[in-house]
């Protein structure tokens, strides 16, 4: 994400009427089309929470691009933020559409939404170079181990050993892509599961606040394909399974007195983000840093090798330097800058043809 | 090699002298560093005011393989390739006795004296040369001979073809200008060419080139470059590519230009981005996310690449995206002959993607129109709300074109129908994909535009309404498809006119992109020779301008010129104008070399020695 806090005061809070967040706009101004995705779908609740993530950041609509591929999950950008740009493009191929469109204006707060065969099959090779080169965005994977818009097939997620509802077996080992993303240099990596709302609140908000690439693999049960026993992405084994490595909150600058912050008690950690704000960490049963890349690529191999459903923030590096910042462009978007900027003089053209003579 | 051992001039005896009117082919290996060698022979001609062009036919390979490179100079202009070869510098041994075999009855041969090719043949003028022992006598140290040799050529050749020693040194100067030691070393190599000949070479060739006045003012330039200009004074912002031979320079250049001349003086920021992509999915997936945020955007690629395009295509089809994509052909199928050249991708450009797709698609023939059309198609894919192809070729990619200097653009960068903030407000009802001015385009905003978002809207490839929303009503999408039809078609009109020469012959001749030139020399011979008057049209876009359909309405036969197998042209211009279909036929060219005017004389003539049986054929 390219944000920086937007300099704008804090709403004075209006004696009555709904409750509006630093910029005053109510939650409703969040919201978007109604979801035709099936009842209890996890991608469903992701949706709510990015929904509450934004406005809770007071992160401006217009700015918004909401870019995705296509799948059940990339359907979901349509579901919040009407009043931002949405683009669904093609499957897998959402990583070069956001690329581009952050090429073209790098003021734009890119929200990316995909599922685990839009990223890890079809569109992997795309994720790939979208996590090498650092893109300011936010990326979700909707991660439910199955295409459930093509009905159920196994996706590169699926966990080795379980079953579809036929009781066919995956028999390919999965891919991780929390662990391939800390190995290509991406700065903000976690996990979490659509039924803990909480935490994916907080990771969410502090998403927000990078300035390179936050990637989030999402654990989000798809209760139509694979939601049974012998599903290791089900509601009942995410439940029953998920342990979180620690509790975390995230605490925008302007928000530092307010006590209405979920700030885990006793935060034994700080992480200050560049643009302002900071992420708060309270150590669980281990002791372990999200600082500390290798320590992270540990604990993300061992988890695999226990079969452990881990969540939280595996790994940050907030300074990592942004694919935008490698450019070195003005501050002004390309897409408008005026024709004397980017049409060179006659007399330009004349010494080329010179040289050309 | 004795005096002894060469034969006496051809049979007919001494010709009368060949002013201006020849062709050089010189055969090297690839990676000998010969480029600046041909490309010294070539300019030093231009500087003498002749017509002139130069075709380099190299191989797929970075060493080793033999290539060689054609220089004709012409006194008429004509600058198409020619077939035959008069003058012959062979210095491969493994090509130089096929290249001698091959050679007409009267050619001259420049080659190393050990290859002892004059065995060979005995109608052709030898001239043996000790390329080795001249190039370690002028260039000392042994590792720079390989690159230098080609120097010594030519200095004979510019002696045997008498071409001014004095522009030579000048093409030479242009070519080392900042580096004073290598001009040295290779002036001394041409020195001791033309010494070389000048002492030992009787000139028994009629070939020769004296100074005219026809290139005064012209430049000399590749066609990548030209689009790469085009593209920079158009006012493109983000540049999206993945290599590939014959496109690559044209972004390679695109980048010297743009670090040179796009940055900012007030801020020191480039006021472009260019990004090397990982393929050419993510080349057009990253262009077309650009032109959705509101950047001039594009892509240059070639066939292979244009094949991995096709799905993104028709997201910026339908999606209504606008970007520009540069397709310098090569030939094909698949990896084909990587670097050789074809129209082959003009069937493909013009309906990519699965299903109902039409794109806009320019043709230019020449350096002006490489930098011309690049500039046009960024106005038209904005105007249009569409990806705009630009189908150039190996040919004019990537060989050296002599051209009228570059014009500086009259008309301002247009960008289409873009509401900002005060034009959302304004609109009362505002729907991405309605039509307001009922000529088919929409207006669209860009991402990032203020004013709380009113002019925000969900672009999908998905069914949709006049409004982005999801939709899969069956009126609504053909009303939305026949509406994309209808703007599409605007090109008729908003595209370049076809070139057309119309004297009120029977017979008309129908071509585009590089083929004009053999059609030029063509009409000409075929005039000569046989008699036989022709009217010509240059399609310069597709969908073709009405005046198309007239020209081939108004003339009894049409021979549709093109360089490929299928007749690709040929098949779009008959599913335009069916009722049209059997006047045309079908005349084509696809050997990967540039098509000559011969070929295509040779062949008109033979369908007109029967044109009923001619007629409509393929
Ligand atoms: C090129 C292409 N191939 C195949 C499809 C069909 N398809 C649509 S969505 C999808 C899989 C989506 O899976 P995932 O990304 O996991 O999303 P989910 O529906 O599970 O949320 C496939 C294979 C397509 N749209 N495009
Ligand atoms: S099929 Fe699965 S992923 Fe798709 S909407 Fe239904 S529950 Fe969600
Ligand atoms: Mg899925």
């Amino acid at each position: 994400m390219s944000t920086s806090t937007p300099a704008v005061p804090p709403a004075p809070a209006p004696a009555a009427g709904p409750k509006v967040n630093r910029l005053g706009l109510p939650v409703t101004d969040y919201q978007g089309a109604k979801s035709t995705l099936c009842a209890g779908c996890g991608h469903d609740v992701i949706t709510n929470t990015i929904i509450s993530a934004l406005w809770e950041m007071g992160v401006e609509p217009y700015r918004v691009a909401k870019m995705s591929g296509i799948g059940c999950s990339s359907k979901t950008t349509n579901y919040f933020l009407n009043r931002s740009w949405g683009f669904n493009a093609v499957h897998g191929r959402m990583p070069a559409v956001a690329t581009g469109a952050l090429l073209a204006n790098r003021n734009l707060i890119s929200i990316g939404v995909s599922g685990d065969g839009d990223t890890a099959a079809i569109g992997m090779g795309q994720f790939v170079h979208l996590l090498r080169r650092n893109v300011p965005m936010v990326y979700l994977c909707e991660n439910n181990g199955v295409y459930g818009l093509t009905k159920g097939q196994f996706s590169p997620t699926a966990d080795y050993g379980s079953k579809l509802k036929s009781g066919v077996v995956n028999d390919l080992p999965s891919v991780d892509l929390c662990a391939m993303a800390i190995e290509l240099g991406c700065g903000f990596v976690a996990r979490s599961f659509s039924a803990d709302r909480k935490q994916l609140l907080q990771i969410l908000r502090a998403a927000v606040a990078h300035r390179g690439l936050a990637f989030i693999d999402v654990i989000s049960p798809c209760v139509t394909f694979n939601d049974h026993p012998g599903s290791t992405k089900s509601y009942d084994y995410g439940r029953a399974n998920e342990r979180p490595i620690h509790e975390l909150g995230f605490v925008p600058t302007w928000e530092k007195a307010a006590d209405e912050v979920d700030v885990p008690a006793g935060g034994s950690m700080d992480v200050d983000m560049p643009n302002g704000g900071t992420i708060k960490i309270r150590k669980l049963e281990r002791d372990f840093d999200p600082r500390d890349k290798v320590a992270a690529l540990n604990l993300l191999r061992e988890c695999h090798e226990k079969k452990e459903f881990l969540t939280g923030l595996f790994y940050v590096n907030p300074q990592a330097e942004n694919f935008l910042d490698l450019l070195d462009l003005g501050p002004a978007p390309l897409a408008t800058l005026p024709s004397s900027k980017v049409r060179p003089s006659k007399a330009v053209l004349d010494q080329i043809n010179e040289e050309l003579r | 090699m004795s005096q002894t051992a060469l034969p006496a001039a051809p049979s007919s005896g001494v010709r009368a002298p060949v002013v201006n009117d020849c062709s050089i082919q010189v055969a090297t290996v690839n990676g000998s560093g010969s480029q600046t060698a041909n490309n010294t022979l070539l300019r030093a001609i231009f500087q003498m005011g002749i017509p002139v062009s130069g075709k380099n036919l190299f191989p797929s390979n970075i060493s080793g393989l033999p290539t060689w490179f054609t220089i004709r100079a012409n006194k008429h202009g004509y600058i198409a390739r020619r077939k035959e070869i008069d003058v012959l510098v062979c210095m491969n041994s493994d090509t130089a006795v096929e290249d001698v075999k091959n050679a007409p009855a009267g050619a001259a041969v420049i080659y190393d004296e050990t290859f002892g090719l004059d065995k060979h043949r005995s109608d052709l003028v030898f001239y043996p040369v000790p390329f080795q022992r001249l190039v370690k006598e002028c260039c000392p140290e042994a590792k720079l001979r390989k690159l230098v040799v080609n120097m010594i050529y030519v200095g004979i050749v510019a002696h045997l073809l008498e071409i001014d020693v004095a522009e030579i040194a000048k093409a030479l100067g242009k070519a080392f200008s900042t580096k004073p030691k290598a001009l040295e070393l290779n002036k001394a190599a041409v020195d001791a060419g033309l010494a070389y000949a000048k002492a030992n070479l009787v000139k028994r060739d009629p070939f020769k080139v004296a100074r005219m006045d026809k290139t005064a003012g012209k430049i000399l330039v590749d066609g990548n470059s030209a689009s790469a200009l085009g593209c920079m004074f158009a006012g493109v912002t983000v540049v999206t590519w993945y290599p590939i031979t014959p496109s690559s320079s044209l972004c390679e250049t695109l980048i010297d230009y743009m670090k040179e001349h796009r940055i900012d003086p007030d801020t020191g920021k480039a006021t472009f981005a260019i990004v090397q992509a990982e393929d050419e999915l993510a080349a057009i997936g990253m262009a077309i996310g650009a032109g959705w945020a509101g950047a001039r955007s594009m892509t240059s690629t070639a066939g292979p690449g244009i094949s991995l395009m096709n799905e993104f295509i028709g997201l910026g089809y339908y999606a209504e995206v606008p970007t520009v994509i540069f397709d310098v052909q090569r030939t094909g199928p698949s990896t084909g002959l990587p670097t050789r050249t074809m129209q082959g991708d003009v069937l493909k450009t013009a309906y990519a993607s699965h299903g109902d797709c039409k794109h806009p698609c320019l043709y230019p023939d020449s350096i002006g129109e490489a930098y011309e059309f690049a500039m046009a198609a960024f106005d038209l894919a904005e105007a249009l709300q569409t990806p705009v192809f630009v189908l150039t070729d190996l040919d004019l990619g990537m060989n050296l074109w002599m051209s009228e200097p570059f014009a500086y653009p009259e008309q301002a960068i247009a960008r289409g129908k873009v509401l900002d903030d005060a034009g959302v407000a304004a609109m009362k009802d505002w729907g991405r994909y309605k039509d307001v001015d009922g000529d088919g385009v929409p207006y669209r905003t860009l991402p990032g535009t203020p004013g709380d978002g009113k002019g925000a809207y969900f672009t999908r490839g998905s069914g949709h309404d006049e409004y982005g929303r999801y939709t899969e009503s069956g009126a609504t999408y053909v009303r939305n498809l026949d509406r994309i039809g209808r703007k599409i078609d605007l090109m008729k009109t908003k595209g370049p006119a076809p070139v057309i020469d119309g004297k009120g012959a029977k017979v008309g001749i129908l071509a585009y992109g590089t083929t004009h030139w053999a059609i030029v020399e063509s009409r000409d011979q075929l005039k000569a020779e046989k008699g036989l008057a022709t009217d010509y049209c240059r399609v310069r876009a597709f969908p073709f301008s009405d005046e198309v359909r007239k020209f081939v309405a108004a003339h009894d036969r049409v021979y549709v010129v093109e360089q490929n197998r299928d007749a690709q042209m040929l098949g779009m211009l008959r599913m335009e104008y069916p009722e049209l279909a059997t006047k045309m036929t079908s005349v084509r060219h696809y050997n990967g070399l540039p098509v000559d005017a011969r070929s295509v004389t040779d062949e008109i003539a033979r369908l007109e020695s029967n044109p009923v049986a001619g007629h409509g054929a393929r």
